[in-house]
């Protein structure tokens, strides 16, 4: 489904990014696990398509596409989905409409009829309700005065309603409280099929409890330095990153 | 002046003698400026004497005034004198026969607007066999109206059928003396609207731009007279979505609006005047003066406006709060893009006791334009216990867009109340990634972020009037990111 090869990217002529290697299959789960800088969230990034990062080299392909050359819209249209870290307030904007706005134009990429205004309520009042959130989060404004658990769980949300082929989580335990971390799990448990992949990006072992990886892999200084089953987050909790680091180094 | 009741029956009776005049057989007189233009237009319109000796005061004072010079704005000097002032709507000769002879970019975003084919021609000017307003529509409005005791009629017409209302109404809120495009307007006006809402009663529909679109081509000094007698309401809606294009550059209206003790007048306005091509070619001016006056005690103004077009726009709706616990609102957005250049705001004139003022202002700048909030508060020493809310917030597109906020406010009592909050932002990056990681394409989402900065302007626009408004915008941004 997603096959990363050797790739390279930089920030203002800085490389974060220096030879990553990951094959993502259907329904598998991958977490990407590494200290402070290891270039998680610009691996994310790149991934879904953001501004300001230059590719050097590599390729990736999403489903035989070159995922690379689509711009960020495109991306989503082919069913790759970000949960931010640190999710957009859109001062005014109407969470239910943003979200409509999102699946006509996934589905309009994917040259299917919009839905209508009645078929589009129905799944998210049935979706809202899945991830424990209130019906009236519909109407608020897209993450403008939410909590911080608030807006994670909006992008869960927001993930079930556009059920994406693969969804990038971007340190989506951060800052949240157990419950909360509780909830979020819960939600993208749902989700998980034999079709659906997902890559988690997190610095903590924690997470990984909840949402149990099929792969962890530790990223350090911009490569893939371990891959291994999710017993491998468990010993990076026990044992930090350093003796991987200084192993690699 | 006429100064008694019977004096203006005397003059409205006597047919003012134009004959010298009607020799002149031609739609359009020859450009210039002087009292004989003057003469012209009055004598065309088969004005009573009192409205040409109105006119040619404005004039006399005009004359004696200067341009003003202190807005935030740049353009070449206007000359007066290359202007027409009188011009019968064009014959059809003149206009395009068909669609295909109009720019295909006004018909795309006519396309897009989706306005019926018929109105397109209408807007565009083509010359059309059928008239485009339905009469029995047209019919039905006017007896319900009727009905209600409701005048709705073009200026013209007023000042055939109720004189004594022009008379007693006509400059009361803006004098010929206020300003020189005002003085201008005073002198030279051609038509406009004319409403006279009844003692105790509430207007039965909103009144329109559909509805007097037949009074669509009242040229560049337009008038318009808005009285809300005592205890009645109205909602006015004026303007278009749709970029109309007219044949002159300089448009100087003048509105004004009486309400009287417990009357309220909600005027909305969507303005989408030519704003010229990429570089700013033959755009309109647009210098306005709109004034509302809380004449009686409870009495509420509430201006709401929608400006995206125009090459330069210059304009204050204003409330003067004269009437005990009388209200003044504003709500506005005004976006510009390409070279547009836009200095407006509003001016609340608190005077009586226990006034209440609501400013919102939303400014969008965009392309190369330059969007300028210019907004005076003024609270006078018997304003008792007066309150102002001021909330001024600019939105930048681009590097290469300005926006500039003049506030000013004169508290001369101590008891009053004023807060004015402003905030300029920049839509982001990333609020943009965010919504187009989310699927949504890059126009559509500049939309999203400009709507959602604009909705508490939109709520305050009638419902239809609103969604053409978030449409407009999205249009009027197309090739503004990216």
């Amino acid at each position: 489904m997603l096959e990363i090869k050797n790739l390279h990217a930089e920030v203002d002529g800085k490389p974060i990014l220096r030879g990553i290697d990951l094959v993502v299959r259907p329904g598998e789960t991958h977490a990407i696990m590494g200290p402070n800088g290891s270039g998680k969230s610009t691996l994310s990034h790149v991934l879904a398509g953001r501004e300001g990062y230059t590719v050097t080299g590599g390729s990736v392909t999403f489903n035989g596409k070159p995922l690379l050359e689509l711009e960020p819209e495109e991306r989503a249209g082919e069913g790759v989905f970000l949960a931010f870290q640190y999710p957009l307030e859109i001062p005014g904007g109407n969470n239910g409409y943003m979200l409509k706005a999102a699946l006509n134009g996934i589905r309009a990429y994917r040259g299917e009829k919009e839905l209508s205004a009645v078929d589009f309520l129905k799944l998210v009042k049935a979706r809202v309700k899945a991830v424990g959130l209130d019906e009236s989060l519909l109407n608020r404004p897209v993450n403008e005065g939410f909590s911080g658990g608030e807006k994670k769980r909006n992008e869960v949300f927001q993930m079930s309603v556009l059920e994406p082929r693969l969804a990038i989580l971007d340190e989506t335990d951060s800052g949240l409280d157990i419950d909360a971390l509780k909830a979020v799990a819960e939600g993208v448990n749902a989700l998980r099929d034999d079709t659906r992949s997902f890559i988690v990006v997190t610095h903590y072992q924690r997470l990984l409890d909840y949402i149990v990886p099929d792969y962890v892999h530790v990223l350090s200084k911009g490569r893939i330095i371990k891959s291994g089953g999710k017993e491998l987050a468990l010993e990076l909790e026990a044992r930090g990153y350093d003796w991987l680091t200084s192993e690699a180094a | 002046m006429a100064s008694n009741a019977q004096d203006i029956e005397k003059i409205v009776d006597r047919q003012y003698a134009a004959g010298f005049f009607t020799e002149i057989d031609q739609d359009t007189v020859p450009p210039g400026l002087d009292a004989d233009t003057i003469r012209l237009i009055s004598a065309k319109k088969n004005e009573p004497a009192w409205m040409l000796d109105w006119r040619l005061k404005a004039f006399a004072r005009f004359q004696q005034m200067r341009e003003p010079n202190w807005a935030h704005v740049s353009y070449p000097p206007i000359d007066l004198q290359a202007i027409s002032y009188y011009s019968a709507p064009k014959s059809d000769k003149d206009r395009p026969q068909s669609l295909d002879e109009v720019d295909p970019k006004l018909l795309e975003t006519y396309e897009k607007l989706g306005i019926p084919l018929e109105e397109q021609k209408m807007l565009a000017g083509v010359a059309v066999d059928a008239v485009f307003d339905s009469v029995s529509v047209h019919t039905t409005f006017r007896d319900k109206l009727a009905e209600a005791g409701v005048i709705f009629c073009s200026f013209s017409e007023a000042v055939q059928e109720h004189p004594e209302l022009i008379q007693k109404y006509l400059g009361s809120v803006v004098p010929v003396t206020d300003n020189y495009y005002a003085a201008l307007n005073s002198a030279v006006f051609t038509d406009g609207s004319f409403v006279y809402i009844p003692k105790n009663t509430r207007c039965p529909m909103e009144l329109s731009t559909y509805f007097r679109i037949n009074a669509m081509n009242t040229g560049q000094f337009e008038r318009t007279l808005v009285i809300a007698d005592e205890g009645s309401y109205v909602s006015y809606l004026e303007g278009c979505t749709a970029p109309m294009r007219d044949e002159n550059q300089l448009h100087a209206a003048v509105v004004e609006l009486v309400a009287l003790q417990d009357a309220e007048i909600k005027y909305s306005t969507v303005q989408n005047w030519y704003p010229g091509d990429e570089e700013g070619r033959g755009g309109i001016y647009n210098f306005v003066t709109k004034r509302g006056d809380c004449r009686g005690a409870r009495s509420k103004i509430s201006w709401t406006q929608v400006e995206t077009g125009s090459a330069i726009t210059w304009k204050y709706p204003s409330c003067v709060l004269k009437g005990e616990n009388s209200v003044g609102e504003f709500y506005s957005v005004a976006l510009t893009n390409n070279l547009q250049q836009a200095d407006t705001g509003t001016k609340m004139v608190h005077l009586g006791r226990g006034t209440r003022s609501t400013i919102v202002s939303k400014g969008i700048s965009a392309g190369r334009s330059q969007n300028a909030y210019r907004g005076l508060v003024r609270i006078a020493p018997g304003a008792e216990g007066a309150r102002n809310y001021t909330q001024c917030d600019s939105l930048l597109l681009g590097d290469r867009s300005a926006a500039h906020t003049f506030p000013y406010i004169e508290c001369r009592n101590p008891s009053a109340q004023v807060e004015h909050e402003a905030s300029t932002s920049k839509i982001s990056d990333d609020q943009l990634f965010y919504l187009r990681s989310r699927g949504i394409g890059q126009e559509d989402a500049v939309n999203m972020i400009v709507n959602g900065f604009c909705k508490e302007v939109f709520k305050e626009l009638p419902m239809e009037f609103a969604v053409e408004a978030q449409k407009l915008l999205g249009i009027s941004l197309e090739g503004a990111v990216g």
